[in-house]
């Protein structure tokens, strides 16, 4: 019976640095945490943000009420495990639907260890990010009378070497598909359990892959906290894929003599990564295609001079719209970042800007200047979020094949012609007029 | 890409009358788009012919015809206007075709006009059957696989390639019979023989049968830089096979994981993008349950229900974004109106549920069947907002003004569990209520799955609300359970029921314990932007996003809900424009409404939209945060003043006439005493509560007479009683539904009906002009044919009924607007009924006579007096046009519906025509109605005995016009012996060929029939009457009608240009 449910539930409380304190329902692991806490705007998609790595050193806040509705597909999981500290939510559902569904999303977060909180208004914790900024809480099932035991250790909170949590421990290689028919119905996702989607046997939905013209080629993914579906995406176009672990040296990549490089996403301040930004600098300085996404694109920016900063509250969710300053057209994106590539110190002579966000002029992307250097902050493996942005992945097989070729390429000549308006995009506007500042209050994070 | 600088005249087309399937969506729509061409100094030339939408108002467009719409018309307009382009896809389906049609003739090409927005050829891709289907193959999206097959053997082989179970439908064959579905081998060879049997060309089709599958829609966007977004998608709960107007709908969806929910919007954008489609566009999926196969049902490539619906559900203006984009704007240089910061070019996040549930016409037309198929039957739509689905459901259930508050509403107790199954298994509009039932009485979630296919998710969610109702039957109501009730928005009066307590308890419990409603913004970015929009929704529990602001006088305008049968989108103008002349006057406008598809809730005409059920209780939670200095209730229909009680209750002063000044119009005693003072003379008649009384009062009076309850809108339940057996069967009827209020039973007169609007400022009237109708009493004034300015009635009968207007307004101390409905019959005027609000017919004659009535009595309600507005009192001089309200039906949706007009409404819409003579301005109300004739010059006659003298009159003009009439024996004799030519007919039980095999063979143009006394549903005249309307066939009911339309004709043959008016230059 409701009541007696209601009962059931133990109390949680959230509390926030700034002194906040919700108080709803426990879900998850039983256990306290402090972490940084930020919101995802994702209306579905609630366990790929959960495996997603660069969540690492975060609880997460969904803005969307209804959580779990779905239970959870094992087969959509974007790592081997979630990586969030807490998991915040309006409504966990009671009963899970859906045909692909394992087991449910309280079981799932139990199993992991990780805990959370429901029944909070998630709205007003998230206009307090946006108001304020990402800032520390904790997630805990203890009723603290006084507030000031616990804030003072909620303020010193720092998470740290994220990355090295998250990465593999140990190289290893996906082989690509032979056949196009090897992908499953959605795309990128190579290997999907056929027998399982397809109950009978029904005529196949087209993959959105079209074409194996990764074919033979060998990438190599430095894992900073890659994202499942950047090596599906890579291995549905018929790349073989070596999957790197991020503290592996320049050279020791260099040396399988990889056709392409791809830097992935990955959690924490990218200027913590010192190590891994200076062998970055050492793969730039070859020839060989490199392509980045989210903290690669960032860790290549530092890499090559420029600078980041920390957005107030970020950008997660799958419905940012990017802009292809080669083209002028806008594609929705998948989101998930908390830095961005400062373009007002950017050196035009080294990069120039790619993609800019449509909502508030951020960067979005580097096209490398003389170097087949190409870099995109947002997510165009998506899972969670749309999947317009695929045919970077294309884009990026093309650079390899030119530098195959012997071909001389140089990323930024797309964006050549737009560095005159590009400029203009170093300024948080677009189209002449002033976009959204509010995300834009720069160091917020330095000031903590 | 910038706006385009050659557009600078553009004309749009509305979408006419309101018909099921084609409602206040399109004026939502038009409105807007209109608004948002004018904000970029396009000059708009509106063609619409419903002259009770918003969009045909003078400040909406520069230019406004309401005419009729046809090509011929719009030809006219044209050439008259020269606009350089037309917008055709925010006139829904009407709209598109007209376009097309002009496009296809190459009439636009030689006069130099361009199609706006979507190009002609991806219409034709999108709509054209095969076309759609090619090119769906081309880029590989599937749909469901048919083929058209011969013999037996073709239609296994078929089968074998696309998989059981199969659809199989003959062609040619009346209502479906001979058609099934098959679930394997025999069963198709069997259903096929029989099928190719019976259908007349030898033909079945055989389709994949997706029944039961999942019903998803994307709202889709396109620039013409190929930039595309999705606004929104949403889940039909009932799954495919229920039109998803009829469906209840949630948004976003919920049992869709990402990756099921990136499939389907990738393949929207991907259809959208290979059709080219510049704008909005819907696109329908159906997605099998168990796997990742999917079907594209439908596309449709322009602004739509689910257009409106997306917008409302998500804050995204989707029809201005349209207007903007025909301009040539790309997604990214359009300011989302919300934030003011971002852009278009982004998808709406929401934080929030959303349900819709659909208003259906059972009430009105109590012989249909209730069952829901592909063909639509709403008249209109709720929609709630909520942070959890169940109290999105509960509020949506209550905003519907059906009786229903709660899953108990309609009582299933008495069927056992092998009845509910049974039950469960038909798909009609009371489904939620018998799973409800279901689950109480211990049927499983997967076995109510199994049954009805609707996701166990919803399921779930329905059995969470029967435990709370369970709980607070049981339990102790604690405040902790009664917070948990009211997060899911269980009504204090429903929590009181279940727990055994009284409302006031409870509503005191809620307040000791501050367990009240919060209100959340919509915002279209689930809280990361700032915005800017008042919109709101409630929710239990939280921060409250509203604020009280001051400084300003605030009122609280009053939204009329649903639309319904009677309660049309008349009171969504009246409401607008009370709003907007508030705003002028200078106070704060709050509305308060719950229907997606009008204009009041549009987020920018009010400065706050509460988009709320219209219950008193949730009314008063809002009173408690913005505590307005009053409210208006006469603008909002029979809804709205349902609520005038409540809010005095609360201490709101009610705006303009006072609450008792309402109820004396209503009750039978008060009202009597105002005649008596007055001197005005009525109907003799008397009030009831049962039977055995009202048929002591019909005896007394004399039969025939009139049975209605009070306090309704739109003739409700009102009937013409013959004898003591009709008084019993409709009593019957009425007390269905236990009355709060007696039943008025009154001596039926004949006569004129003649019908009034009036402003009073408490002092002085003003009749902006007298309105008569064609049909003589006993057809409801809203079926009734309306003329401008009345013209069969003398000086001394208007003098007459000026006088009484003035002193009715006056004894019931109006202030604003009145509506008074009169019977003349020879010298004597008696009043029929008397509304102390605005009515049905205020939009029309404000338009028609150039008098906007609304900002008038707005004004009078702020104090002004109708000198002072610069007005002469009394009845305004008459204009120099004919202007003739036609009302529209929509029968052919409504399978079983009696069609016959008496005084219970039953049309949904109404055109208008307008001109200098009255026989043209007839011509153009029935060609606005549809009604294009004369077609084949055949026509069948079948009218009961007293009106037969008519017949003979109404026969020979149309002889004249060289008409051949059909009759059934009794009128084929009286015809004849007149010396009419009539062939006669045989009746449907005589041997063929019968009154109905000249129906079926599609060659007669109009069929009168006056049906006989008494609602025998088998009678041959029912018969006639429905396979006409469902094969096409024009039917008149009324002698009158009938009169009218002959006369309307006669016109025609005299002159075929139609002289057009530009009604903002009245």
């Amino acid at each position: 019976m409701a009541a007696e449910e209601e009962e059931n539930q133990m109390k949680a409380f959230l509390i926030l640095e700034d002194g906040t304190v919700f108080a709803g329902t426990h879900i998850g692991a039983e256990k306290e945490v402090i972490s940084e806490i930020v919101f995802n705007t994702s209306m579905a998609g609630y366990l790929e943000v959960l495996t997603d790595p660069s969540y690492a050193g975060q609880a997460v806040c969904m803005t969307y009420p209804l959580i779990g509705n779905y239970g959870v597909c094992l087969d959509d999981m974007e790592s081997l495990k979630p990586w969030p500290d807490g998991f915040i939510v309006r409504e966990l559902s009671r009963r899970p639907s859906n045909f692909r569904c394992d087991i449910s999303l309280q079981q799932f977060l139990e199993e992991h260890g990780i805990p959370g909180i429901a029944g909070i208004d998630t709205r007003a914790l998230t206009k307090i990010l946006r108001e304020k900024g990402t800032m520390n809480g904790m997630i805990t099932t203890k009723e603290y009378a006084n507030l000031d035991e616990v804030l003072p250790k909620l303020k010193a909170y720092v998470t740290g070497k994220v990355v090295e949590k998250v990465t593999c421990k140990e190289k290893y290689v996906v082989e690509g598909v032979k056949e196009l028919s090897e992908n499953g119905p959605i795309s990128g996702s190579a290997r999907f359990d056929q027998e399982k989607y397809f109950a009978g046997d029904r005529e196949k939905r087209p993959s959105l892959v079209t074409k194996l013209n990764g074919a033979g080629k060998k990438v190599a993914l430095m894992d900073f906290g890659a994202k499942a579906n950047i090596v599906r995406s890579l291995a549905a176009r018929g790349c073989q894929v070596t999957v790197y672990p991020a503290l592996t040296t320049a050279e020791e990549i260099l040396k399988d003599q990889p056709d392409g490089i791809m830097l992935s996403n990955g959690p924490g301040d990218p200027k913590e990564c010192t190590s891994i930004i200076q062998e970055i600098k050492k793969l730039y300085d070859t020839d060989t295609p490199i392509f980045a996404i989210c903290l690669g694109h960032q860790l290549m920016a530092l890499a090559t001079g420029a600078d980041t900063y920390k957005l107030k509250y970020g950008h997660r969710g799958g419905n940012h719209p990017v802009k292809d300053l080669a083209t002028g057209r806008v594609y929705i994106s998948s989101q998930n970042h908390g830095y961005v590539v400062d373009t007002e110190k950017l050196d035009r002579s080294i990069a120039i800007p790619a993609f800019c966000n449509v909502n508030d002029g951020t960067n979005e992307g580097l096209a490398y200047v003389g170097k087949n250097v190409f870099t995109v902050q947002f997510h165009p493996e998506a899972c969670p979020g749309p999947q317009d942005s695929g045919y970077l992945f294309d884009r990026f097989l093309e650079m390899m094949d030119k530098a195959k070729a012997g071909e001389k390429v140089d990323a930024a000549a797309l964006y050549g012609k737009q560095e005159a308006s590009s400029e203009k995009n170093t300024k948080p506007a677009v189209n002449g007029e002033a976009a959204d500042m509010s995300n834009m209050t720069k160091n917020e994070g330095e000031v903590r | 890409m910038p706006k385009n600088p050659n557009v600078k005249r553009v004309m749009v087309i509305g979408s006419g009358p309101i018909v099921i399937g084609q409602a206040a969506e399109f004026d939502y729509a038009g409105t807007q788009a209109c608004r948002s061409l004018k904000e970029e100094g396009i000059e708009v030339i509106l063609v619409n012919s419903n002259p009770a939408t918003i969009m045909t108002d003078r400040d909406i467009a520069d230019k406004v015809y309401i005419e009729p719409l046809t090509v011929k018309v719009l030809e006219q307009i044209i050439e008259k206007e020269q606009p350089d382009s037309i917008l055709p896809t925010l006139g829904g389906q009407a709209g598109l075709n007209l376009g097309m049609e002009l496009e296809e003739s190459g009439f636009l090409a030689k006069h130099n006009v361009k199609l706006l927005g979507t190009t002609a050829a991806t219409i034709r891709n999108a709509e054209g059957r095969q076309e759609f289907k090619d090119l769906m193959e081309r880029i590989g999206e599937p749909c469901a696989a048919s083929k058209v097959v011969e013999t037996v053997e073709d239609g296994v082989e078929f089968t074998n390639t696309i998989g059981y179970p199969v659809v199989l439908r003959p062609a040619y064959t009346l209502g479906g019979s001979g058609g099934g579905i098959a679930h394997n081998q025999t069963e198709l060879e069997e259903i096929l023989e029989n099928g190719l049997r019976l259908s007349r060309v030898g033909q079945v089709l055989v389709e994949r049968c997706i029944a039961g599958w999942k019903e998803i829609e994307y709202e889709v966007m396109r620039d013409s830089a190929g930039n595309c977004i999705t606004v929104c998608n949403m889940e039909n709960i009932d799954p495919v096979g229920v039109h998803t107007g009829d469906s209840i709908v949630v948004a976003p969806s919920q049992t869709l994981s990402d990756k099921e929910y990136q499939m389907l919007r990738t393949s929207a954008l991907k259809i959208i993008s290979e059709l080219q489609i510049t704008g909005g566009c819907n696109v329908q999926f159906a997605l099998h349950p168990t796997s990742f196969e999917y079907c594209v049902i439908e596309v449709n490539p322009r602004v739509s229900r689910s257009s409106a619906l997306a917008s409302k559900a998500t804050g995204y203006p989707i029809a201005k974004v349209a207007a903007k984009i025909a301009l040539g704007y790309t997604l990214d240089e359009i300011k989302n109106a919300i934030t003011k910061k971002t852009y278009a070019s982004f998808e709406p996040a929401l934080d929030y549920c959303v349900v819709k549930i659909p208003r259906l016409p059972f009430d009105k037309f109590i012989t249909a069947k209730r069952t829901l198929t592909t063909q639509m039957k709403a008249t209109g739509e709720v929609m709630s907002i909520c942070d959890n689905f169940e109290g999105a459901l509960m509020k949506a259930i209550r905003s519907l003004e059906q009786h229903v508050d709660c899953l108990r509403s309609y009582d299933f107790t008495k069927l056992n569990a092998d009845e509910l199954r049974e039950r469960l298994a038909v798909v009609d509009d009371q489904r939620i209520w018998v799973i409800a039932e279901a689950l109480r009485k211990g049927i499983s979630e997967e076995e109510i799955n199994e049954i009805t296919k609707i996701d166990i998710w919803f399921i779930d969610k329905i059995a969470i609300l029967t435990e709370m109702e369970h709980a607070l039957e049981t339990e102790e109501l604690t405040p902790e359970l009664l917070k948990e009730a009211k997060r899911m928005e269980f009504p204090d009066n429903v929590i009181a029921r279940l727990s055994g307590k009284k409302e006031a308890e409870i509503v005191k419990l809620r307040y000791d314990n501050d367990i009240r409603a919060v209100y959340k913004m919509v915002d279209t970015c689930a809280a990361e932007f700032e915005a800017h929009t008042p919109y709101y929704y409630s929710v239990y529990g939280g921060e409250c996003e509203a604020k009280r602001t001051s400084g300003k006088k605030k009122v609280l305008v009053l939204g009329s809900g649903p639309i319904r049968i009677g309660q049309g989108i008349e009171f969504d103008y009246c409401s607008v424009h009370a709003t907007w002349a508030f705003a002028k006057a200078g106070y704060e406008t709050i509305i308060i409404n719950n229907n997606p598809e009008t204009v009041s809730t549009d987020f920018d005409i009010a400065d706050k939209l509460y988009f709320e059920p219209l219950t008193i209780e949730d009314v008063r939670s809002i009173v408690d945060i913005e505590k307005p200095d009053g409210a208006v209730v006469q603008f909002g229909g029979q809804t709205a003043i349902k609520l005038t009680q409540g809010l005095m209750e609360m201490g709101v002063p009610i705006l303009g006439t006072q609450a008792k000044d309402v109820d004396a119009a209503e009750d039978r005693e008060l009202f009597d005493e105002i005649l008596e003072q007055t001197k005005i003379p009525r109907a003799a008649g008397g009030t009831v509560y049962t039977a055995e009384e009202a048929k002591a009062v019909a005896n007394r009076l004399g039969y025939p007479v009139l049975v209605r309850p009070s306090y309704v809108l739109g003739g409700q339940g009102m009937q013409i009683a013959i004898s003591d057996a009709e008084i019993e069967e409709f009593m019957a009827v009425i007390n269905r539904i236990a009355q709060d209020h007696p039943i008025l039973v009154d001596k039926y007169l004949m006569g004129k009906e003649v019908e009034v609007d009036a402003v009073c400022d408490g002092r002085e009237i003003l009749i902006p002009g007298i309105m008569e109708h064609v049909e003589r009493t006993g057809v409801h004034s809203g079926d009734s044919i309306s003329v401008y300015p009345a013209h069969t009635i003398g000086k001394l009968i208007k003098d007459k009924i000026t006088d009484y207007t003035e002193k009715l307004a006056k004894a019931l101390h109006v202030k604003g607007l009145i509506n008074i409905q009169f019977i003349a019959i020879g010298e004597d005027v008696y009043v029929i009924e008397v509304n102390p609000r605005s009515s049905r017919t205020v939009p029309y004659i404000s338009k028609v006579t150039g008098i906007p009535i609304v900002d008038l009595a707005t004004e009078v309600i702020l104090g002004k007096t109708i000198r002072e507005l610069g007005y002469e009192p009394g009845l305004q001089p008459e204009a120099k046009y004919y202007a003739i309200k036609m009302p529209v039906f929509s029968f052919e949706k409504i399978r079983g519906a009696e069609i016959s007009l008496g005084p219970e409404m039953k049309s949904t819409g109404e055109c208008l025509g307008i001109a200098k003579t009255f026989n043209e301005a007839l011509y153009k109300a029935f060609l606005g109605s549809g009604v294009n004739l004369p077609k084949y010059r055949n026509m069948i006659m079948t009218v009961k005995d007293a009106d037969k003298g008519e017949a003979i009159e109404i026969g020979r003009r149309f002889e004249k016009l060289g008409y051949t009439i059909y009759a059934t024996r009794s009128t084929a004799a009286a015809l004849n012996e007149a010396g009419v030519k009539a062939r006669k007919v045989n009746k449907i039980s005589q041997e063929s060929p019968t009154v109905m095999d000249l129906i079926l063979g599609h060659k007669i143009d109009v069929v009168i029939d006056t049906p006989t006394q008494g609602r025998d549903k088998h009678r041959d005249g029912f018969l006639i009457r429905r396979t006409s309307i469902e094969t096409g066939v024009n039917v008149i009911t009324a002698m009158d009608t009938a009169r009218a339309l002959v006369s309307s004709l006669e016109n025609k043959e005299q002159s075929e240009k139609l002289e057009l008016v530009d009604i903002a230059k009245l």
